[in-house]
């Protein structure tokens, strides 16, 4: 399929969008002004500045001495890019591939678009309408290649839609400067007298290249369409998004179900045809407000079950605004992954951590709570109790280290040690009473010490001798004491867990 | 006649429990945990799963001791396919503790949610998944309504259900399948060595559904339950008539 380009030049891109910030700016004369050399030179005028004789370059002294009435803003000089790239943003509706063109342009790549709407002159004609009620004054033009599409929108004025094979044609009358030429080299080529495109487009090549360098041909033969002019759409072409345009704007939950549920069939089917599985996925609408309402998900293992996936989303389509409506649904993969063939064969019967249901049941509680609620541990390579174990990132995570079971550890334990009142006899024996929340416990067995070192290259602290007891009524406990017996310190002793 | 008069009756009784919902685990699988004697106190001599049980305790102590209860149980569920999901407060158990009775600690799912009911929704959603073989939940207070949804879903799953009740205020009638108490008692030492020797509890089934309630005395010997000889099951209750 021929490639079909639209360029799109908002003549007063700074001053129009003055005017929508300030209605009141409509009718009046104003200019923006940096300084420059210590005086403010007028950057941008707005046309109603511009009968008036007042151009781009004038000191603003002098234009107010002949526009005493003129107002005068300050210029932003990042405000084009920001502009623009909202701009972009917004022409989304009309194609995938939308890029910006600084200062004062946009390109998109429409192949394949313009049916949708009618018709290639219904197309632009929408561009420029709906552009228009935003309140900027744009030409934009439809041609086979960036370079046509530009050149016309800028120097031509004949019909905004240049039918495929025809660009070639519409560029002979046109300006050279119409092929985003350098100031220097437009100067030397209108010395020379090759004013027009018409006039150096039958050149012998290699003796343009050598008079004036390779970038003239270069821009020719992007504009011809021989070479190829690269794109960067100010959204990096997602291979996994679908869109929903709605007829009417829609307000209803009931609504945005049905949307999500369509866009999530559409991209599961083309998921399932790829062998691909859904990790993070996005779900936009657009409001007719111009806001955009975001939801995200996430998966512990790819999946392209679209039933699972409406589940995941559903729980937070509550915090959708709709407001006064979102004419514009997307679903979009952040991350996709080749699903394992393993997972198809045992697609039901698998089991354990391997287990689909488990993954989607992990999914639906981490979309709910967040991740940091759900925690499976792997051991860690440390004696110290609290730093025993650690969490792993993810279901499949496997250590090399083994859990150990060879020293008495309490099944319950208390997140933070409590001291206690000890009777014990010394130096290393186990205590003979301790009392814990107000109740005396007499020890009548007694396991250990089990001495563990604080870690010093972690942590600096005291050691710790764990004793597991056991008290008259056969309960049981893990205390230790803090630290030696010294003369001068009497150590603290903690209780530390329950044994089952 | 092939079968005889209590053989048809063993099958009938076994597709009465089953309409109930008391199921011996999935496919029919019978399962041994080693609970010998113990097991005549169950509905068709076997720990009822792909139901849910409920365990009272008062104590810190006490929700040890029945934690490593149903550690231990867990251990021989979780040998046919598994993985469980441990749903409660932060900090219980310690996870290197569980493999001392027989579980790996990295084949269970915490889920550590303040709220009940967020514990609520997260227990009804894990007890949905087929493929888990235990979910573990901390609920305090468990209503009749609570306990009813969670017994209608594992009918559908056969996912067993433990609940952990640390220091209810209210003992009400629920849906529950079975009710346990579980304390620890003093540990045995053969010639009175020193330490302490494996970890004893007497365990209490105060309700069971189709079954006779009892006491046991139950040691956990390393890797499997050992029944402790004390007088144990309660005479069956005379059935009124007339």
């Amino acid at each position: 399929m021929a490639q079909r380009f639209v360029t799109i030049w908002f003549r007063h891109l700074k001053t129009d969008w003055f005017c929508r910030r300030h209605p009141e700016l409509r009718n009046a004369a104003f200019v923006l002004a940096a300084p420059d050399h210590g005086r403010m030179v007028i950057t941008e005028s707005n046309p109603l500045a511009q009968q008036q004789g007042i151009e781009p370059g004038l000191v603003v002294a002098d234009a107010r001495a002949m526009v005493p009435s003129l107002q005068v803003f300050d210029d932003d000089p990042k405000l084009p890019e920001k502009l623009l790239d909202a701009l972009a943003r917004w022409c989304i509706r009309y194609t995938n591939i939308v890029a910006v063109d600084p200062p004062e342009g946009l390109k998109l790549d429409v192949t394949g678009c313009a049916h949708l709407w009618g018709g290639e002159k219904k197309y632009i004609r929408d561009i420029n309408l709906q552009l228009k009620t935003l309140g900027y004054d744009v030409r934009a033009v439809i041609a086979d290649t960036i370079g046509a599409a530009w050149a016309l929108a800028h120097y031509g004025d004949i019909s905004p839609v240049i039918e495929p094979g025809e660009h070639r044609k519409a560029l002979l009358l046109l300006p050279v400067s119409a092929l985003r030429l350098e100031t220097i080299l437009i100067e030397r080529l209108q010395k020379l007298g090759l004013r027009q495109i018409k006039n150096i487009i039958g050149m012998p090549q290699s003796a343009m290249v050598r008079r004036f360098g390779p970038e003239l041909m270069h821009k020719l033969a992007q504009a011809l369409g021989h070479d190829e002019e690269i794109l960067h759409p100010v959204f990096p072409a997602e291979p996994y998004r679908e869109r929903l345009p709605c007829l009417e704007p829609i307000v209803t939950s009931t609504g945005i179900e049905i949307a999500l549920q369509r866009l999530l069939d559409v991209m599961s089917l083309r998921l399932q045809k790829e062998n691909k599985g859904i990790r993070k996925a996005v779900f936009t609408g657009y409001r007719i407000d111009g806001k955009i309402e975001k939801i995200e998900i996430g998966t512990h293992r790819a999946t392209f079950n679209s039933i699972h996936l409406f589940k995941l989303f559903e729980i937070k389509i509550a915090t959708i605004e709709p407001a006064l409506g979102i004419d514009l649904f997307m679903l979009e993969a952040l991350k996709t992954e080749k699903l394992s063939p393993r997972q198809e064969i045992l697609w039901e019967t698998a089991s354990g951590l391997q287990d689909i249901g488990l993954s989607e049941l992990m999914d639906r509680l981490t979309n709910r709570f967040g991740p940091e609620y759900i925690h499976r541990y792997v051991p860690a390579e440390h004696h110290w109790p609290e730093r025993s174990f650690r969490q792993a990132s993810s279901l499949h995570e496997t250590t090399e280290s083994l859990w150990k079971a060879d020293r008495p550890r309490p099944l319950q334990l208390l997140s933070k040690p409590q001291p206690v009142e000890v009777t014990a006899p010394i130096p290393d024996y186990p205590p003979m009473l301790f009392r814990f929340q107000g109740k005396l416990h007499t020890i009548k067995k007694a396991d250990g010490p089990e001495r563990i070192e604080k870690e010093w290259w972690i942590e600096e602290g005291l050691h710790r001798d764990y004793y597991a007891v056991e008290d008259e009524d056969g309960k049981r406990y893990w205390i230790f004491r803090s630290g030696h017996y010294s003369e001068d310190m009497i150590p603290q002793w903690f209780i530390h867990g329950f044994f089952a | 006649m092939l079968l005889s008069k209590t053989d048809i009756i063993a099958g009938l009784k076994r597709e009465i429990l089953s309409l109930e919902g008391i199921g011996s685990g999935r496919n029919g699988h019978i399962l041994d945990l080693g609970l010998g004697m113990m097991n005549n106190a169950f509905p068709d001599f076997c720990f009822p799963l792909g139901s849910v049980h409920e365990f009272i305790s008062n104590t810190a102590e006490a929700a040890a001791a029945t934690t490593g209860f149903i550690t231990g149980i867990l251990s021989g569920l979780m040998k046919i396919s598994g993985v469980a999901v441990w749903i409660g407060s932060s900090g219980s158990p310690f996870p290197p503790a569980l493999k001392a009775f027989g579980i790996e600690p990295d084949r269970v799912i915490f889920v550590d949610l303040r709220k009940e009911r967020d514990v609520l929704w997260a227990m009804e959603e894990s007890l949905k998944c087929r493929g888990l073989s235990a979910v573990i939940g901390e609920i305090p207070e468990l209503s009749f309504t609570a306990s009813r949804r969670f017994q209608l879903v594992v009918e559908q799953s056969r996912v067993t259900g433990f609940i952990l009740r640390n220091h209810p205020r209210s003992l009400l009638p629920n849906a529950c399948v079975s009710r346990w108490k579980i304390e620890p008692i003093p540990t045995f030492t053969y010639d009175d060595l020193p330490g302490l020797g494996f970890p004893r509890w007497n365990v209490e089934l105060l309700k069971i559904r189709n079954g006779r309630p009892g006491s046991w005395q139950l040691e956990w010997a390393g890797e499997i339950f050992q029944l402790i000889p004390v007088p144990s099951i309660l005479p069956e209750p005379k059935r009124k008539t007339g």
